[in-house]
């Protein structure tokens, strides 16, 4: 998968858990708690629909880390089957 | 014969639009039905029956607006010997059906006197349903708006606004009418936060646990330690509640929150508060709330961790008589065994009703919680 479909697929998981974001407004740098007010509820859920539909079970030290999209989706482009 | 009406879900709330009726006339009704769906100000919520019964006839339909305590529908309850009851709501206790049963505050017989409100048409918020002066003033503010026909649903936007005035309403009485005390200590989060790593690195995504759930646990059972801190303010005084059912604030996308109870918090293992709390933030944020989770919080606990903010002194939600605030965990220096070691640590603070209780039992319930998180394998 491309990084481009990563992003699509990520995007439409972001969709999901916050309705109120407009997809076309996210970009690699967009900051996922600080720009779309993610909790940590919030990452919860993404890092478990990312598991349910990639595979990929996202360790809390990494999900911690990862502070914007573009990071996001750069180590699902690393890591994922 | 039992009145279903419109339940207060909120200490502020004055109305609600009955959407849409989960029952029909003549259904077989158990105790815990969602029987009707509500819209209040703080968006939909179903609304369960607290009484055995049939649903005998259905008096407003969906779409209308009306106060508090409007009777919504009547059901027929039964004893277990067969026999039909007396009035009772379904969501709360009420006042009996006859004026000369009325049971009132004598402050609030004063102000109704004052204010021109027929004490029988009031449902009573205090204990087995008496009319407390609240009861009287939120009526009397409700005298000159007629019930209204809700001819479309609200948009988001004016959701918002009244979610807004809520609030206002709310946090204005409770700084008003309560004098609050301060307290606040810091915790090694340590045991906590390793805890949880390790918990989290054996578990798939969708088993992790939070943080928060320790310090809703731990709050839970600290109050079993210093009870008059789960206690409601009513006829003038702080009445412990036998069950402690914690309120945990939820931040709503787009602006507002609430503060749903996890019932018997104090009994849930650690894994199924998270399960508890994870459906309750699902739920607050598709507007699916219950009725009962709005109306049985006995303390609340909020954070702003997750925003940065390492402390924070709550505003109490009345009639409740205590908010605990958990910050951010931070690294900070702490001693440990004599050396100065770097350390995660949480502030938790405490907002209590001095009415209710004194420094001392909140310095030692603050220190209760603190107790508590240093061992978060026997929460």
């Amino acid at each position: 998968m491309k990084k481009e479909q990563w992003k699509g697929r990520v995007v439409g998981i972001l969709s999901g858990i916050a309705p109120d974001v407009e997809p076309e407004r996210l970009g690699d740098e967009t900051d996922l708690r600080q720009d779309l007010d993610l909790d940590s509820m919030d990452l919860l859920n993404l890092v478990e629909a990312i598991h349910e539909q990639f595979g990929v079970a996202i360790p809390d030290a990494d999900a911690s880390a990862i502070r914007t999209l573009g990071e996001l989706v750069g180590y699902l482009d690393e890591l994922a089957p | 014969m039992t009145d279903f009406v419109m339940p207060i879900l909120g200490a502020d709330m004055e109305e609600g639009t009955l959407v849409e009726w989960r029952k029909a006339v003549g259904d077989e009704i158990r105790r815990g039905d969602v029987i009707a769906e509500v819209e209040t100000d703080k968006g939909l919520t179903e609304v369960e029956a607290f009484v055995d019964g049939m649903l005998e006839e259905i008096v407003v339909g969906p779409g209308t607006t009306v106060p508090v305590g409007t009777v919504l529908a009547r059901i027929r309850t039964i004893r277990s010997t067969g026999e039909t009851t007396a009035t009772v709501t379904a969501s709360e206790p009420r006042s009996a059906d006859g004026e000369a049963h009325v049971r009132a505050s004598p402050a609030a017989r004063r102000l109704a006197a004052q204010l021109g409100v027929e004490l029988s048409s009031l449902r009573g918020t205090g204990p087995e349903g008496a009319i407390q002066s609240a009861d009287v003033e939120r009526a009397a503010a409700e005298a000159s708006a007629k019930p209204k026909e809700a001819a479309v649903s609200p948009s988001a936007e004016q959701r918002k606004q009244r979610m807004r005035q809520t609030i206002a309403a709310a946090m204005s009485r409770s700084k008003r009418e309560i004098p609050h005390y301060y307290l606040a200590t810091t915790a090694d989060a340590h045991p906590a936060t390793t805890w949880i790593a390790a918990q989290n690195a054996a578990r798939a995504p969708g088993e992790r646990l939070l943080a928060a759930v320790l310090f809703v646990k731990a709050v839970a059972l600290a109050l079993r330690e210093v009870p008059e801190l789960n206690s409601v303010w009513e006829e003038g005084r702080g009445v412990p509640r036998d069950r402690i059912n914690v309120g945990v604030a939820i931040a709503l996308r787009g602006g507002g929150l609430v503060a749903p109870a996890i019932h018997d918090t104090d009994t849930l293992a650690v894994d199924e508060l998270m399960r508890r709390f994870r459906d309750l933030v699902l739920r607050a944020r598709s507007g699916a709330l219950r009725s009962s989770e709005y109306s049985d919080p006995t303390i609340t606990v909020t954070s702003l961790g997750d925003q940065g903010v390492e402390s924070l002194f709550g505003v109490i939600y009345p009639p409740q008589v205590a908010i605990v605030g958990f910050g951010r965990v931070v690294e900070r220096p702490w001693s440990v065994g004599g050396a100065v070691v770097s350390r995660p640590v949480v502030t938790i603070t405490l907002s209590a009703d001095h009415r209710v209780s004194d420094g001392h039992r909140g310095a030692l319930f603050l220190a209760a919680v603190d107790r508590l998180l240093q061992t978060p394998e026997a929460l």
